[in-house]
């Protein structure tokens, strides 16, 4: 009777095992670790990247900044400035960077502006492979560029020479999200034109920007529509604002302007709202940095991009060794040397000396082929 | 012997109306007979709106193709119009600078506005220098008013913008403008303007100043004066407002007229460069900026306006004097060059002489050697028929020789 009832047990236990916790257990020590994400601007001086990062994180980032004067500018430099902050929302931490790069084509001379920003990147994937090789990998900080956000003026007709080439110096090491800046100053359908446009250009130079994921195909039809409509929408047109306007009863994040109409009168002032999804696409580019593709931002730049830096930077390596045949190598080499690589180097160094034979063999036979004449 | 009777001015005060009153009358109908000319000169980034600005200014379509960003380099593309406004005629010349603040590497972009205001200059002074002139016939291309389009990123000018108005700013009347003003609200306007002009005054540019010596417009263009730059917004398409219909931009927020002055500061431009002050422009590019070009030029040349002596030179003693130079330094060089000639012709022949003799030694040599070698063959055939005879010789002797021999033995043998 009681292995009937053991038996009556186990008939339940069977129905559930408990795995399903897992996601919920995911969610848990995930708040406990904490997460951190790192974030690049880059723009001209003016476009309004600051104010931007101001109203993304709902803080204010660059309370005591100086601006330098034109003058100061035109042999400018370009600096890289890192602000590192905690912030907590719900119990869930994030240790957010803004990486901020004042000059970027503000000199009147702009060549290869863009190098110390790719350095920049470069050093932190270099950091990361160093410690990722390491004995003790207990605390490795990614500091690794996950998203960069490329401002575009709006007053031009498209990309211009200077967008192009720093988007393709980047693509390949960082997520790039192009955004229109100050898109305040254009009318509906200058903003659609300047987008078909600015997508054409981007099509046209082969520029690789950051891909939105593709719909699960078991997703519902509202999330597919979001996401379809998500993905026509780019790039952004966005509008930042540092000043809370009171507005009709209401607190809003937006600018004032001396000019409007509402419902057919005039009106000394009128708003234009950052978070009024129809007068340009801040909310959108807020939901989908942080709200739903962040996470997806820092694996595509471990996945992606920091793998092709560290597969690149290996060969680069083993390369290096075959030519000189000191074994002088600042990283570690783990047992990756496959005996691939050895057999390679051993050919290799035939091959020259082979090559080097035959050149003094054509040299003699030339010599004597003239003394003979 | 001329006599002059007093050297101080009188004034008269006369009997009745003369007439001469309406001089100014007289003057304005030949000018409006004879027509107007007005350059613009409009210098900003590719799509700051400049087509847009004189479209709206002008209040018609001058016809336009969207620039591309990437030009190699700046350069101008001037356009001529013929308007006309009641019965005065108008002809129009906009300059666009097509490519500025495109290019990565933008040390070079002021060169080609430079040059191009240059040599309007220079095609003016040719013509005043000739000797046959038609000066009232003159299409004159100099550039009267420079418009500059500043971006309006709230923060203070660009680098290039310092770096162009400073070479600009002693050749050309500028006026600078803030574009596409509807972007910026009006406490940033504020702060914005103030920053631009301070900059400008830390870095020496001078910018075109209302005249106020005239107490007709002196206030007005004193007030103008303090709103500068103006903060403008173009358009060509009209909105409904009200029961009205007026060029603005519509946004989903509102609509911004172009012709309201609580919007931005189109009006004030109109009014200041083509309404009140577009004559004092045109007379301040030649009084001021023309004659110092003019200036500039001769001295290059080297011409003054007093010798050492203090003396006044006239144009046309020094444009003798520096003829005459000219053709003494052109004498000289052509002497020069010919004894350059001369000096190479004498070298040759030199190195020729030279040449003969080398090859008449060795052909002297190469002689003498075919001699001594033919006087060695000489002898080796002697020798050898020296020899060849004693070998005959010998040949024969030793012949004689064995044919004796075998007598001697016979006979040997019979005893």
């Amino acid at each position: 009777m009681q292995k009937g009832k053991l038996t009556g047990l186990r008939a339940t236990e069977k129905q559930y095992v408990g795995f399903a916790t897992l996601p919920n257990q995911v969610h848990r020590k995930s708040v406990k670790k904490g997460f951190d994400f790192t974030l690049m601007v880059a723009g001209e001086s003016g476009m309004g990247k600051s104010t931007l990062v101001n109203s993304l994180f709902l803080t204010d980032l660059y309370k005591d900044r100086k601006l330098l004067n034109a003058e100061e500018r035109i042999n400018q430099t370009v600096e890289i400035i890192k602000h590192t902050v905690d912030i907590e929302e719900k119990g869930v931490k994030l240790k957010l960077t803004i990486v901020d790069t004042p000059g970027f084509g503000d000199a009147v001379n702009n060549n290869e502006c863009w190098k110390p920003i790719t350095d920049y990147i470069d050093q932190q994937f270099e950091q990361y492979f160093r410690d990722e090789s390491g004995l003790n990998r207990k605390n490795i900080q990614d500091n690794r560029v996950h998203c960069c956000l490329y401002f575009i003026p709006p007053f031009g007709h498209g990309l211009r020479p200077v967008d192009v080439e720093f988007m393709k110096a980047l693509h390949e090491k960082v997520n790039i999200i192009p955004l229109i800046a100050k898109a305040d100053c254009l009318t509906p359908n200058e903003i659609k034109k300047l987008k078909d446009r600015i997508r054409e250009e981007i099509d046209k130079f082969g520029i690789k920007v950051y891909q939105f994921p593709e719909c699960d195909s078991d997703e519902d039809e509202e999330f597919k529509q979001l996401d379809k409509e998500l993905k026509e929408c780019t790039p952004f047109a966005v509008i930042g604002s540092n000043t809370v306007v009171e507005a009709r009863g209401q607190r809003v994040r937006g600018r004032l302007y001396p000019w409007g109409i509402v419902e057919g009168k005039f009106t000394n002032k009128f708003l234009c709202s950052v978070e009024n999804q129809s007068h340009c696409d801040f909310v959108k580019l807020r939901n989908m940095l942080i709200r739903s593709h962040m996470h997806d931002l820092k694996d595509v730049t471990c996945d992606v991009h920091y793998e092709n830096y560290r597969a690149q930077c290996i060969q680069e390596m083993t390369s290096k060794l075959a030519q000189d045949n000191r074994m002088e190598s600042p990283i570690p080499i783990l047992p990756l040397s496959t005996p691939d690589v050895d057999t390679e180097k051993l050919i290799k160094m035939k091959d020259e000396e082979l090559k080097r034979m035959q050149e003094m063999l054509n040299k003699m036979q030339q010599q004597m082929h003239d003394k003979e004449q | 012997k001329i006599i002059t009777l007093n050297e101080e001015k009188r004034n008269l005060s006369l009997g009745g109306h003369v007439g001469f009153d309406s001089l100014p009358d007289q003057l304005v109908s030949k000018s409006v007979t004879q027509g107007f000319c007005f350059n613009i000169l409009c210098v900003g980034e590719t799509g700051i709106g400049k087509s847009t600005l004189m479209n709206t200014l002008f209040n018609t379509m001058f016809e336009n193709e969207e620039a591309s960003h990437y030009q190699n380099g700046v350069y101008l593309r001037p356009r001529t119009y013929d308007l006309q406004e009641s019965n005065v005629h108008l002809k129009l010349t906009i300059v666009d600078t097509v490519g500025f603040g495109d290019q990565i590497n933008k040390e070079d972009s002021y060169k080609p506005i430079v040059d191009y205001i240059d040599t309007q200059f220079e095609n003016y002074l040719q013509e005043e220098l000739k000797i046959k002139r038609s000066l009232f016939n003159y299409h004159d291309t100099r550039i009267h008013i420079c418009l500059y389009f500043i971006a309006p990123t709230g923060h203070s000018l660009k680098s290039l913008d310092l770096v162009t108005m400073k070479k600009l700013d002693s050749k050309v009347n500028i006026i600078p403008i803030i574009a596409k003003a509807d972007t910026i609200s009006k406490s940033e306007l504020h702060k914005f303007k103030i920053k631009i002009m301070s900059e400008l005054v830390s870095n020496g540019v001078q910018i075109y100043q209302f005249p106020t010596d005239d107490e007709a417009v002196s206030e007005i263009n004193a007030s103008m004066n303090a709103h500068l730059p103006f903060a403008v917004v173009g358009s060509v398409e009209e909105v409904k407002v009200g029961n009205k219909t007026v060029r603005a931009r519509q946004y989903p927020w509102g609509v911004v007229q172009v012709e309201n002055e609580s919007h931005c500061d189109f009006v004030k431009l109109r009014e200041m460069l083509i309404r009140v002050n577009m004559e004092d422009l045109r007379e301040q590019t030649h009084a001021r900026h023309y004659e110092l070009y003019r200036r500039c030029k001769l001295e290059e040349m080297g011409f003054k306006d007093t010798d050492p002596d203090s003396q006044p030179f006239s144009l046309q003693e020094t444009y003798e004097a520096k003829r005459k130079e000219f053709l003494g330094d052109l004498q000289r060089k052509e002497e020069e060059m010919r004894q350059m000639f001369v000096n190479k012709v004498k070298e040759t022949e030199a190195e020729l002489k030279e040449k003969e003799r080398e090859l008449h030694d060795k052909f002297e040599q190469l002689k003498r050697m075919h001699q001594e070698e033919k006087r060695k063959v000489e002898e080796k055939r002697r020798d050898l028929e020296e020899e060849m005879n004693t070998f005959n010789r010998k040949k024969v002797a030793a012949e004689t020789l064995s044919l004796s021999q075998p007598l001697k033995k016979d006979k040997d043998k019979k005893k």
